[in-house]
């Protein structure tokens, strides 16, 4: 057992928060202050900047982009990004696509798409979840049939978040209606979402925003060489990626950074020495490092690459505790978390106005991902053997 | 940083599982020591001496072995694992760890060798009355000067009060402050009445009535150490309890897998299986942060009442947690002394009214919420 960080490691910290705050804009660090929204250049623009740097994709293979870190430099590497307010790689390409090609991919596809999906030249959109297939992802619908060099794909994905910014689609499709298990039947198939037969409509979510779409799929043409990895064996990537995106959804250094900043927010409307207040404060601190403590001690125990299941822990509680932050800052806004719409000649702080869409929006957080409820049977059935 | 265990501390756990197990790995057996006197089996507590667990943390020099806290932790877990009765954390953390801090050289090599080769209990007697885990004392009052001070006033609760052959007793100074004195437990003027506690450890009220009483080093304020200490016993408790909270969510388990209710065992029910999900992560993010604190006491001793305030707020949200759920998951059974679960339970309580409950720790930590931005465990 070992308490510090090695010199190492403590040099290691201390270079990427010197990069973090100096080399990403100031302007785009505010806005993930403020909790607004990013525009998809913000988003561009700081992922290419990391990349450059090689901290956009450390977790990949090294040849293409990966840096062989450690498990405990890889998490160093996430907090101080949350902390600084630097908006991680967009979680579709360095996460989720990125690592399925790299691992499950043909040699063309890697070189085709990682170094883009690394530099978001490539925006990709995640396309499993369907109007009927949520927790229940296996009983997917939307069909790839082949036709000479080609899949044919018509069917319907939901959910389908920021798919008004994204130039491809990975998607679960299935290709052997036949197969004895609904499992087996599925495919991993990259489409162009320029492709004709292929249309993204937007839906209102209850913040008022518009971050997820509908992607309708009628008579859509896809070459054969996008189907990653072997016909009808879909479902393994995606437990693959499904493991991996557990880990990076569980955003303790954000949580934490907006609790900080929530004591500021207390302290402007004299809350802050309100016991009831104080006592919220210390709780949810308490609970959070006890969250980055086991972050830190599931990250040493993947070090074999495969998500350990208790990294269900940390997507169970890290969006527990992500949630219950926004309901204090909220609840420390008082009246003036009604003035959500007011704009910027409000008299109520933009903290404060803020407060209201970001808790409604953070409902999301027990839902996707694997909803909590499904984190709670991995671990009940994987983990305890119930 | 680093969580994972050295092999030293490894053997040290296997070898006190393997002791403990003989005699406490039958609940049975458990019950029926704890119901005679003196709550606890001597020859268990001799076999630790032998075993070189009584002097964990003192130096050779004092007759100790001079390991660290890492290890006195994992021996914790293991007496939280089976609810071992011993008095570890009185005699050994608490007691012994102020003599370490303050006694004479020569106090140190005798009250330290004895307690080490388990030829004598010690206990600290440091609660009193109506006073809420603090490190003044005050019900107790020390007259005198030089060598020869007597003790007046009441100490409560004393665990293993009255068994003990020596007590570390903090009493307030003429001058103002908490000196710490030892007595033997045959002085004059000491009066011990024991009594059983709801998990079967012991405690007594302990009176002193112009007791003679040997200044611990010299009779001068020990707050400051007395804090530490207790802090340290916070993190060493904590430890107990997550082996006591691991066991009883693996009795959990097994329990739901193997009862049989509407021609079905329990785990088909999600609302039993989801609830023991729950357990499991109030049990994983607390064994994450009382390691944490174990290293910190191990590593950075001046960042240790801090840590254990934080360490005790989630062993005690954990504790309830488990504990609460443990009972509800057994049904009827779980309300029985037949039945161990509900021992495991009680035992979790009563760490924390010895070492301090949730509020304590939630109110000390609300003082300084407001001192700092973030916690950083990496600073
Ligand atoms: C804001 C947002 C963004 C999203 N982004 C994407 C995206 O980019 N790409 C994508 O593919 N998907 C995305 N999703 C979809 C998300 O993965 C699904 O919403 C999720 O899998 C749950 O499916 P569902 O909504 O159909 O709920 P359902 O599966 O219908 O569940 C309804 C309720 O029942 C519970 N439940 C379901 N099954 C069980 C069970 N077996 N036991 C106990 N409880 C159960 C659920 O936990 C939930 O509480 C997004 C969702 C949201 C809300």
């Amino acid at each position: 057992m070992r308490l510090r960080l090695s010199d190492e490691d403590a040099t290691f910290r201390a270079e990427l928060r010197e990069f973090f705050t100096t080399k990403v804009p100031q302007q785009i660090r505010d806005t993930v202050a403020a909790r607004r929204h990013l525009t998809r250049e913000q988003l561009v623009e700081s992922q290419r900047i990391l990349n450059a740097a090689g901290l956009a994709v450390p977790h990949w293979p090294v040849e293409w982009g990966g840096r062989g870190w450690t498990e405990l430099q890889r998490h160093i590497w996430h907090e101080e990004m949350q902390r600084a307010c630097v908006p991680p790689p967009l979680a579709f390409n360095a996460s989720m696509v990125g690592p399925v090609i790299a691992t499950f991919g043909s040699q063309a596809q890697k070189e085709r798409f990682l170094p883009a999906t690394a530099n978001l030249d490539i925006w990709w959109s995640q396309g499993f979840s369907e109007p009927d297939a949520g927790s229940d992802l296996a009983s997917l619908r939307t069909t790839a049939v082949r036709d000479g060099d080609e899949f044919v794909v018509n069917g319907q994905k939901t959910w389908t978040t920021l798919g008004q910014y994204g130039d491809w689609i990975f998607c679960l499709v299935r290709t052997d209606p036949d197969a004895p298990k609904k499992q087996q039947g599925i495919s991993f198939l990259l489409i162009d979402m320029t492709s004709p037969g292929l249309e993204v409509r937007p839906i209102q979510l209850i913040d008022g925003g518009r971050e997820v779409n509908e992607v309708w799929f009628t008579n859509v043409r896809v070459p054969v060489e996008n189907l990653v990895g072997e016909l009808n064996h879909g479902w393994d990537y995606a437990k693959f990626l499904l493991g991996n995106e557990r880990v990076g959804v569980a955003p303790v250094g954000a949580s934490k950074r907006v609790l900080a900043d929530a004591k500021d927010w207390a302290r402007s409307v004299d809350l802050l020495g309100d016991p009831l207040v104080a006592t919220r404060f210390v709780e949810l601190e308490n609970e959070l490092l006890a969250l980055e403590l086991t972050a830190l001690r599931v990250a040493a125990n993947s070090a074999d690459g495969k998500p350990d299941p208790a990294s269900s822990v940390l997507k169970l509680r890290g969006t527990q505790l992500q949630q219950d932050v926004s309901e204090l800052a909220m609840d420390l806004a008082g009246p003036d978390a009604a003035a959500s719409f007011a704009g910027d000649r409000s008299e109520a702080p933009e903290w404060a106005r803020m407060s209201t869409p970001v808790y409604l929006n953070l409902r999301k957080a027990s839902i996707y991902g694997g909803s909590n409820e499904i984190q709670r049977q991995i671990i009940a059935k994987t983990i305890l053997g119930l | 940083m680093d969580f994972t265990y050295d092999a030293e501390p490894v053997a040290l756990r296997d070898a006190v599982r393997a002791l403990l197990g003989k005699t406490y790995g039958d609940y049975e057996n458990r019950r029926r020591i704890v119901a005679a006197e003196p709550g606890f089996d001597e020859d268990v507590w001799r076999r630790l001496a032998e075993m070189g667990v009584l002097g964990l943390p003192f130096d050779e020099a004092d007759g100790g072995s001079g390991a660290g806290p890492v290890e006195v932790a994992v021996v914790a877990q293991e007496l939280g694992r089976v609810l071992a009765p011993e008095p570890f954390v009185s005699a050994v953390v608490e007691a012994g760890g102020l003599v370490a801090a303050v006694g004479t050289a020569a106090q140190r090599a005798e009250v330290l060798g004895s307690l080490s080769a388990g030829e004598r209990v010690l206990t600290l007697a440091h609660a009193e009355p109506g006073s809420r885990w603090v490190a003044p004392a005050a019900a107790v009052v020390a007259t005198g000067q030089g060598d020869r001070w007597v003790l007046s006033g009441t100490k409560e609760p004393v665990v293993h009060g009255a068994r003990a052959d020596q007590l570390v007793v903090s009493a307030a100074l003429p001058d103002g402050g908490t000196g710490l004195f030892l007595v033997d437990g045959s002085a004059a003027g000491l009066r011990r009445e024991g009594y059983p506690l709801v998990d079967g450890g012991r405690a007594a009220r302990v009176t002193f009535d112009g007791t003679p009483a040997q200044p611990l080093g010299e009779a001068v304020d020990r707050t400051a150490e007395i804090e530490r200490v207790l802090a340290a016993a916070r993190v060493i408790s904590a430890n107990e309890a997550l082996g006591t909270m691991d066991v009883a969510l693996d009795t959990t388990v097994g329990y739901l897998k193997s009862r049989k209710q509407f021609g079905v065992t329990l785990n088909h029910f999600q609302a039993l299986t989801f609830r023991a999900a729950d357990m499991y992560v109030s049990l994983e993010t607390a064994r994450s942060l009382v390691a944490w604190a174990s290293m910190v006491l191990a590593e950075d001793p001046d960042q240790v009442v801090d840590a254990a305030d934080r360490a005790g707020l989630k062993v005690a949200r954990a504790g309830r947690h488990i504990g609460q759920e443990a009972i509800q998951l057994h049904g009827g059974i779980g309300m029985t002394a037949e039945y161990s679960i509900g021992a495991y339970t009680a035992h979790l309580t009563t760490l924390e009214q010895l070492h301090g409950n949730g509020h304590r720790h939630a109110s000390a930590l609300a003082a300084t919420v407001a001192d700092h931005g973030e916690v950083d465990p990496l600073a």
